[in-house]
């Protein structure tokens, strides 16, 4: 929009949660953002708090190094405490 | 009913019409918003005002054995008792959120005081308002400022809007009988510690909108009285036109 | 060679149910298939304002004036939604408003049909948002992923759109002859634009094939009109109210409605613009958009003065 730049809003649900993104919109300033956030987004007791950051000042992982990126974790299945077979006897773990 | 009652009933109906035809105005801007995230911001500035209407004119109904909507939609023009500057047209973005700075200026303070009335079903609603007036004080007064240190347009229209509206608000702090009334007993705020807090912020805001205090003038007066301007009648012809044009029944 | 790789892994995603996203490789007319869907359906949402906001000065009661505000300003949110939905794809929404303040872009059809009475809220909601929470329900579970997060958004909230149109046809048809004659009078001039909505047959659609293999849209357009059809008709007959169609006749084998034949010569002439108010809803919404730009250009510049250091 002309000069009006998107800001990408996140919303905090409710204390203890993290904020989750939830949508774009377009304000002059971070300060019309937020408050553009709260009447756009929280109509409905959405949320207790907003952050809002401008859509170019995001970067993200590029889909093409999808693979690369993520599958190297896969085979690590030694992470997760499934992987380890302990006697029933042991309790609290 | 004895003077006590009526004057009591007149003050609640100064409160009430002046948000529901605030309200009223307001809404008239759903769906032609400047831009869309404004359009929704406006529709939830009327929504609050519309709601603060029904509360205001619920606890009239348990005074006098009414309804809201029979007290809405069915009195005349010359009964309604809200302020001039709440029925002025919209006429552009500039005048609209003139209109609503002045006038939440007012609001902020006078709701504030209004929690601790002596009337504890009006404190209960001055406490659910001021808190939806924090932010409509918050969001006219960020316009004022925008526009008024924006580009050489928008200055120029928000300052002509300010001018024009400035008679209007001479009639906030001008008492009416039922407020000094209502004042006596503890109900109604104090209008010249209002009056002060007023000034301060319209001052400061305008400052800040680089924006220039319109000069003293003559100021309009007769809405709380229910001498209102031309615009009132079309208003209501609009708002009432269901009530009158099929009298009775159910929507 | 690539390309078809690109084309086939692509298709394959969409195959295994996996939302496509926006960074996503995807087909060239795919995106601008999306972009003509969402920006159409943001399109409708804006211009549908425009009917229903012309009773918000003269609703009945202050309940339901809080209502019917509270309801086209969900239509700004969801035409908000879907224009943020829309720009994920590259394209700003000043070009989108352009396209559509032009007459390039369309918009649902319906919103160009007068709404005269106070029952045309009642008909509006029940009719109008019925089929279009019809065509949106599946969209939720559209491949795109954006497009998708929008729909579930607009579905959850929407779900009192029809609700509250139902209601008030309910509480006319519980009222005087009046108000009774009002509701029947609606549902006659609302019923037919409403079948309408769901679009051309399937037969004489152009896009419907390719959309249903992208996973864009999940059910014809023939197949969502007669199931809004078998779930209306029971809603009308509730409320002692005629559906205006003399050939609708339950079937038995079908398990559903046999109807007449719509009037496409109207559809496609509404389509080009000449609807009863074609004209004064884009000139509304150009007006709006004008009037704005020393608003939004205020905005702008008063921005840029903070940024630089001029204002505190």
């Amino acid at each position: 929009m002309k000069n009006w730049p998107l800001f990408e809003i996140f919303i905090r649900s409710k204390s203890g949660l993290n904020h989750k993104h939830v949508g774009s919109l377009h304000a002059a300033d971070a300060q019309m953002a937020i408050e553009n956030a709260r009447d756009v987004y929280t109509r409905r007791q959405e949320g207790i708090s907003i952050w809002v950051v401008e859509s170019k000042y995001i970067s993200a992982s590029d889909p093409v190094d999808s693979d690369p990126f993520f599958e190297p974790a896969l085979d690590k299945i030694y992470r997760h405490p499934t992987f380890y077979d302990l006697p029933d006897e042991v309790k609290h773990m | 009913m004895n003077i006590h009652s009526q004057h009591k009933i007149d003050y609640l109906l100064y409160l009430a019409d002046t948000a529901l035809i605030l309200g009223q105005r307001l809404g008239e801007w759903c769906g032609h918003g400047p831009v869309l995230e404004q359009d929704i911001a406006m529709t939830n500035i009327s929504l609050d005002y519309i709601g603060r209407s029904r509360l205001l004119y619920q606890y009239i109904a348990t005074l006098t054995e009414s309804d809201e909507d029979r007290l809405a939609f069915l009195r005349d023009e010359r009964e309604f008792k809200n302020v001039l500057l709440a029925e002025h047209p919209n006429v552009d973005f500039a005048y609209t959120v003139a209109r609503q700075f002045l006038l939440e200026a007012f609001h902020f303070p006078y709701y504030s005081e209004l929690k601790n009335s002596s009337d504890l079903q009006l404190a209960a609603i001055a406490e659910k308002t001021v808190k939806e007036t924090a932010y409509h004080l918050k969001w006219s007064a960020e316009w004022m400022i925008r526009l008024g240190d924006g580009t050489e347009i928008s200055h120029q229209k928000i300052q002509t809007a300010l001018n024009e509206l400035w008679s209007f608000t001479g009639e906030l702090f001008d008492p009416a009988d039922y407020e000094t009334f209502m004042l006596q007993e503890s109900i109604a705020p104090d209008l010249n510690s209002i009056n002060k807090s007023w000034k301060e912020k319209v001052q400061q805001v305008i400052s800040e909108a680089t924006l220039t205090m319109p000069e003293n003038q003559w100021m309009q007066s007769g809405g709380k009285q229910g001498i209102h301007t031309e615009a009132m009648g079309f208003i209501l012809t609009e708002m009432q036109y269901m009530q009158r044009s099929y009298p009775g029944l159910t929507w | 060679m690539l390309r078809i790789d690109l084309e086939g892994h692509f298709q394959e995603k969409i195959d295994r149910e996996e939302r496509i996203e926006a960074k996503d490789w995807m087909p060239e007319a795919y995106r601008k298939t999306l972009i003509r869907q969402i920006s159409q359906h943001a399109h409708s949402e804006i211009v549908g304002m425009l009917p229903e906001g012309n009773w918000i000065s003269r609703a009945p009661s202050l309940k339901r004036k809080a209502i019917l505000l509270a309801k086209i300003q969900d239509e700004a949110g969801h035409g908000l939604y879907l224009y943020s939905a829309c720009e994920t794809l590259g394209i700003d929404r000043d070009e989108l408003l352009n396209e559509l303040h032009t007459g390039k872009a369309k918009y649902s059809s319906i919103f160009n049909y007068p709404a005269l009475t106070w029952a045309d809220m009642g008909a509006i909601g029940w009719l109008v948002d019925g089929a279009a929470i019809m065509n949106q329900i599946p969209l939720c579970r559209t491949s795109y992923g954006p497009y998708s997060r929008a729909m579930i958004r607009i579905c959850k909230e929407e779900s009192f759109h029809q609700r509250q149109g139902y209601e008030i046809m309910l509480t006319l048809s519980r009222g005087s002859t009046v108000q009774k004659n009002m509701a029947q009078d609606a549902l006659n001039r609302w019923w037919w634009p409403s079948i309408m909505m769901f679009g051309p047959n399937d037969s004489d659609s152009t896009h419907s094939a390719q959309s249903i293999k992208w996973k864009i849209k999940r059910f014809s357009n023939d197949e969502l009109r007669q199931r809004f059809i078998d779930m209306t008709v029971p809603q009308a007959e509730l409320i002692g109210l005629k559906i205006p169609d003399p050939d609708l006749k339950w079937n038995e084998e079908r398990k559903s409605y046999d109807f007449g034949k719509i009037n496409w010569d109207e559809f496609w002439n509404v389509v080009k613009g000449n609807g009863p108010c074609n004209k004064q809803r884009l000139r509304d919404r150009v007006k709006a958009h004008e009037d704005g730009a020393w608003v939004r250009d205020a905005a702008v510049a008063y921005a840029e003065k903070k940024r630089s250091g001029r204002v505190n």
